[in-house]
């Protein structure tokens, strides 16, 4: 494979954010999204080159581009890594920021800031792919902080919103969290393996697995137990997961495009791709699989029933997206790690549309996000309408559609898993399937069927936007509905062979792989099992409390007034992190700012020896007198005392 | 005696410099008033050539010539190469500056070639006399270009101390030449060197003459406490003056150094290493202290550039192949971000207001925010802050110190840079936080501002990608 093709693919996007980023007044509205455009388009062209060679022609390429730095024995560099895991995030990744990029034009027509915009969002397609595509640590690393700080410009994007600001503000704190969580856990992996290199730290798993560390005296920890959970933790941050999923609801303030991009289709699936890289090291650790699967499965349904109660459009799907990432969480905990692959790569396209076709009804509706105030949409915006469907039956599972072969598949693998916490973890996803065909089409029913609820402004006609939106949405609809069929080959064939470690034990996989008899009994397999039925009902239910008979809503309510406020203060974590952690540290701080920083460090050290040196500044100053012969016997007695010194 | 043919090649980039200058000095002579803009085209196409001509012969084979006098190997090489190209960017600065206030005429730039040559020869010379030669050429083509403004009071006055304690310095170093030749019976470094590695020589005596050769290095880097003659002539000479004699003449004393003491009298490593860690301390801390108190930014960058050498030295005393790469690393990068920084003054000023207060560089940012992030990236690679270049060259001569458990004097480096940082921070406080004096728009004509810009850039970028420079000069060594 040609270095330089791999090289064009993150560099074409590079290119297009420093173009419209840097000359985006001079170029030109037009030629900003041009050029942003032209980039990402070519680098999803050379992605489908890059994935056809490494899938049909069975190529992979491993090497370094360009060496940083040597530190001792430690190599930093920039390198790529490519093989089907690669080549198939890099064909997501530049396939929806595409997409996203076409939309933005519709979207952020009128926008003051659209050249910015534009050059973030390809800014964000570079660092993402230098994180898929990375064969270290540290690269991955530089992307993982890279999308972190996009993630954040964007959704502070509109930097007048004061909602705006709190929210990117606590993304970034929480991510923060997460982030550290994760270079501990590279360093982790430096100190036991003395190597940054994916290749040189997998083929000393094993070794390291059998090492332990003692943190606090006499208590040993197995190494890779702790690695894969710091590690993890990063992908907690990244990905969502409880108890640091608390950014992502927020991150809605941004611009609808880019929680389509970064905060559901391709950031927010970092962690679940870091995991899947290091799936030979997280081999190794039965404990962290089992912290991972407790913790994915207590995102899917918690995260799951919090969807229930919003009405704001974009935080509904914001749930619904925690609630999926939990799903591919679990999948990785019973080491299921195509399967979690797999639902990662259809939920991309799936909810992308959701987002963009929500998107598409808040543009129409003159960015109107209460579900309350809408209703009936469904005569009038018949493109939206119809994408939704395709994508809201893919997000439930329904059979034939992409997220149901993700989907049951998960929830099999929970089923036959020995992980601990596997049935805790089934029980969980199940009832999740349940709630999240119920809050989908609550979102479907109430925003297209039912009344209207809105009022347009002065004899405004509502219809489409513009063709800018409407494409983006047909071509995010078609793998939204068919994506799935490519199970056998990706799931169960030989895709991932040699690039994602199961050791047999774990193996769930391959016992449906043997099952496994082709699509349509698949299917038909599906239209039998509890998870379709429990669908069937959520939908059905939200059928008859959202457009049949809407007064039972009202009185369920208030029948479970304690649920709903639980559900509506988010379990208080909001308020535990603002008043304990946040007011706990800033006391802290204040009394560290008063006394330590002001009186002692400022006051003592800082101020006190500054003030010294000042004086002998001045002092010293004036030796220089401008007198010829002063600088003269300055020179003598510099020979003086290099005499007296060394010879004498 | 055996004839010897004398491989004139090794010398060719002098060789065509010399006639070149030559060439510039008649030009500017018989055309008089009009000869500015063809003398300045005129020598930067030589040193444009003479680029090219040590470009070429890098690949070639070294070689010693001229009867055990001259030297080719990669360190001329590369730092022939960087003097010449350091030197185009200078002159580039330096016709602005002179144009706008229509100062001299070719004069500048016949001896600004004819002290290129100088540079030239001192890098290639492994011999006593051709170093000395070459040093002298220099120095004679810096004291008058110091003088040039000659109805400055401030310039005439600096040209007369720096001669004067030139000559002084040059004495010095001449008399420790003698006691080293007394000592061994020999000119010629190779042959220095031999003598001492063979032994049964009195290492009083040498040590003795070490001390003043060690001098005259001392006066021409500016080394505490042989640096009064600095800050004057810094400040005192036209800008265009400073600019020039604060750049390439630095990479020429770190040939000095290496020669003499490296290849000459690397068996003396023990006494010299004393020597230089007293210069090298001192110059730290008084170039550090007393740049604080400074309120001229040309005087600033005096001290600044004392403290630079001190730095410098440090590599150098190591005694390591690590620690000459590192000191090579650090005299390069230091000569490029002087030149920006420089430049930066040139560029501000205009006629009849010199820019060289610190105070004129209040609000900066709102003036012109492209040039003041240039400043802002020049100051923090001389503060060595990460990621521009200066950082990387700190922490190479700190390792190589470190490498050699030199751990006492890595601590108070790192200290003086502390001290350091504060006066090239506070540049950039000026610049960003305070209010300007006068709201006039920055201008510059495209040119000048293209240069000052890759200048900075150049910083930025080495400072990225290190590897690439510091892989050269370490292979230099190894």
């Amino acid at each position: 494979m040609n270095q330089n093709l791999l090289l064009i693919i993150v560099l074409a996007p590079l290119l297009g954010s420093i173009i419209s980023g840097l000359l985006g007044k001079q170029v030109g509205r037009m030629w900003s999204h041009r050029v942003a455009i032209a980039g990402v388009g070519l680098a999803f062209i050379i992605s489908i080159w890059v994935f056809k060679l490494v899938v049909f022609d069975d190529q992979t390429y491993n090497g370094q581009v360009y060496q940083w730095m040597q530190v001792g024995s430690i190599s930093f560099e920039i390198g790529f890594l490519i093989d089907s895991l690669t080549a198939i995030m890099i064909l997501v990744v530049t396939f929806v920021s595409l997409m996203v990029h076409i939309y933005t034009i519709g979207y952020m027509h009128h926008d003051d800031g659209y050249t910015r915009f534009f050059s973030y969002i390809s800014l964000f397609t570079f660092s993402m792919l230098m994180l898929v595509m990375s064969n270290n640590f540290m690269q991955l690393f530089f992307g993982w902080e890279a999308v972190g700080l996009i993630s954040y410009l964007l959704i502070g994007f509109w930097y007048k919103k004061p909602m705006a600001i709190y929210a990117n503000l606590k993304a970034f704190l929480v991510n923060r969290i997460g982030d550290f969580g994760f270079l501990l856990g590279i360093a982790a992996v430096l100190m036991y393996a003395g190597s940054l290199d994916y290749v040189q730290v997998f083929i000393q798993a094993p070794e390291i697995a059998k090492k332990t560390i003692s943190i606090f005296s006499d208590v040993q920890w197995s190494v890779m137990s702790l690695t894969c959970i710091l590690l993890f933790i990063g992908a907690m941050g990244k990905s969502a997961q409880v108890p640091l999923h608390v950014w992502l609801p927020d991150s809605m303030e941004g611009p609808t495009p880019i929680s389509a991009l970064i905060h559901a289709a391709t950031m927010v699936t970092a962690g679940i791709f870091m995991v899947t890289r290091m799936s030979p090291l997280f081999e190794f650790s039965d404990t962290a699989l089992s912290v991972i699967l407790v913790v994915g499965a207590t995102t899917a349904i918690f995260m799951g029933f919090m969807g229930l109660v919003q009405n704001d459009i974009k935080r509904v799907i914001a749930y619904s997206t925690l609630s999926q990432l939990g799903y591919m969480t679990v999948a990785l905990g019973a080491s299921a790690y195509a399967a979690g692959m797999f639902h990662l790569m259809t939920h991309a396209f799936f909810k992308a549309l959701l987002f963009l076709a929500a998107g598409s009804v808040m543009i129409s509706l003159n960015h109107e996000q209460d579900i309350r105030k809408m209703g009936g949409l469904r005569k009038y915006l018949p493109i939206t309408y119809w994408t939704s469907l395709i994508g809201s039956l893919a997000i439930i599972g329904f059979p034939g559609m992409s997220g149901f072969f993700s989907k049951d598949l998960i929830i099999e693998s929970e089923h036959i898993s020995s992980i601990t916490g596997h049935d805790f973890a089934y029980f969980a996803i199940l009832i999740s399937v349940f709630i999240t065909a119920l809050y989908s089409f609550r979102l479907f029913f109430l925003v297209f069927h039912g009344q209207e609820h809105f009022t347009l402004h002065n004899g405004k006609q509502l219809h489409e936007p513009s063709i800018a939106v409407r494409i983006p949405l047909i071509l995010l609809a078609i793998p939204s509905a068919v994506g799935g069929m490519f199970i056998g080959s990706i799931v169960f064939g030989d895709f991932f062979d040699g690039v994602i470690l199961v050791l047999p034990e774990h193996n769930v996989l391959a016992y449906f792989g043997e099952e496994y008899h082709g699509l349509v009994s698949f299917i038909l397999h599906g239209l039998m099992t509890t998870p379709f039925l429990l669908a069937l009902l959520g939908v059905s239910v939200a059928y008859i409390i959202y457009v049949k008979r809407p007064n039972i809503a009202v009185r369920l309510r208030q029948r479970f007034t304690w649920f709903h406020k639980v559900l509506v203060n988010k379990y208080g974590f909001d308020n535990f992190n603002d008043k304990v952690l946040a007011g706990g540290s800033r006391l802290i701080a204040r009394v560290f700012w008063k006394i330590g920083d002001l009186t002692l460090i400022d006051g003592v050290i800082v101020n006190g020896s500054a003030k010294i040196v000042g004086l002998a500044a001045r002092m010293v100053r004036h030796i220089q007198t401008g007198y010829l012969y002063h600088y003269a016997f300055a020179m003598i007695l510099g020979v003086w005392l290099l005499l007296t010194l060394f010879v004498v | 005696m055996i004839f010897q043919v004398i491989n004139m090649s090794f010398a060719l980039p002098e060789i065509f410099m010399m006639v070149m200058a030559c060439i510039v000095l008649l030009v500017s002579a018989f055309m008089g008033k009009d000869s500015s803009s063809v003398s300045y085209w005129l020598s930067q196409f030589t040193l444009l050539i003479t680029a090219f001509i040590i470009y070429l012969s890098i690949s070639g084979t070294g070689g010693i010539t001229f009867y055990g006098s001259y030297i080719k190997d990669p360190l001329s090489d590369i730092l022939k190469l960087s003097i010449c190209i350091i030197n185009i960017f200078v002159l580039s600065y330096s016709w602005y500056y002179l144009k706008v206030r229509n100062l001299f005429n070719g004069e500048y730039y016949a001896l600004a070639t004819f002290a290129t040559l100088g540079m030239l020869i001192m890098v290639s010379s492994t011999h006593f006399i051709t170093l000395y030669l070459g040093l002298e050429l220099l120095s004679l083509c810096l004291y008058a270009m110091v003088a040039m403004k000659r109805k400055s009071a401030m310039a005439t006055e600096a040209a007369m101390k720096y001669f004067i304690l030139g000559a002084l310095a040059s004495g010095m170093l001449l008399y420790g030449m003698s006691i080293i030749y007394g000592a061994t019976g020999s000119l010629s470094l190779a042959s220095i060197s031999t003598a001492i590695q063979i032994g049964h020589l009195d290492n009083t005596v040498l040590s003795f003459g070490l001390v003043f050769l060690t001098i005259g290095i001392g006066f021409k880097f500016g080394a505490v406490p042989f640096h009064m003659w600095l800050p004057d002539v810094y400040h005192g000479a036209p800008t265009a003056v400073t600019l020039f004699i604060s750049t390439a003449p630095k990479i020429a004393a770190f040939s000095m150094i290496m020669r003499l003491f490296v290849d000459g009298l690397e068996n003396l490593h023990q006494y010299w290493q004393g020597m230089l860690i007293v210069l090298s301390v001192l110059s730290m801390i008084i170039g550090n202290v007393v740049a604080i108190a400074q309120t001229n930014l040309k005087r600033m960058l005096a001290y600044s550039t004392i403290s630079h050498v001190g730095f410098l030295l440090l590599g150098v005393l190591s005694g390591t192949n690590e620690g000459y790469a590192a000191s090579m690393f650090y005299v390069l990068i230091y000569a490029l971000t002087t030149s920006g920084s420089f430049g930066m003054i040139i560029l501000m000023g205009r006629n009849g207001f010199e820019a060289d207060n610190i105070s004129d560089y209040k609000g900066m940012n709102e003036r012109n925010p492209w040039f003041a992030f240039m400043m802002l990236i020049l100051m923090f690679s001389m503060a060595g802050i990460p990621p521009m270049a200066g950082f990387y060259t700190k922490l190479m001569v700190i390792k190589s110190l470190i490498s050699v458990d030199l751990i006492l004097l890595a601590i108070i480096a790192v200290l003086m840079s502390v001290v350091g940082a504060f006066y090239y921070l506070r540049m950039i406080k000026v610049m960003y936080f305070e209010n300007p004096i006068e709201q006039i728009k920055l201008q510059a004509p495209i040119d000048i501002r293209i240069l000052f810009s890759s200048n900075a850039l150049l910083v930025l970028l080495i400072g990225i990608f290190p590897s690439s420079l510091m892989t050269i000069c370490i292979t230099i060594f190894s």
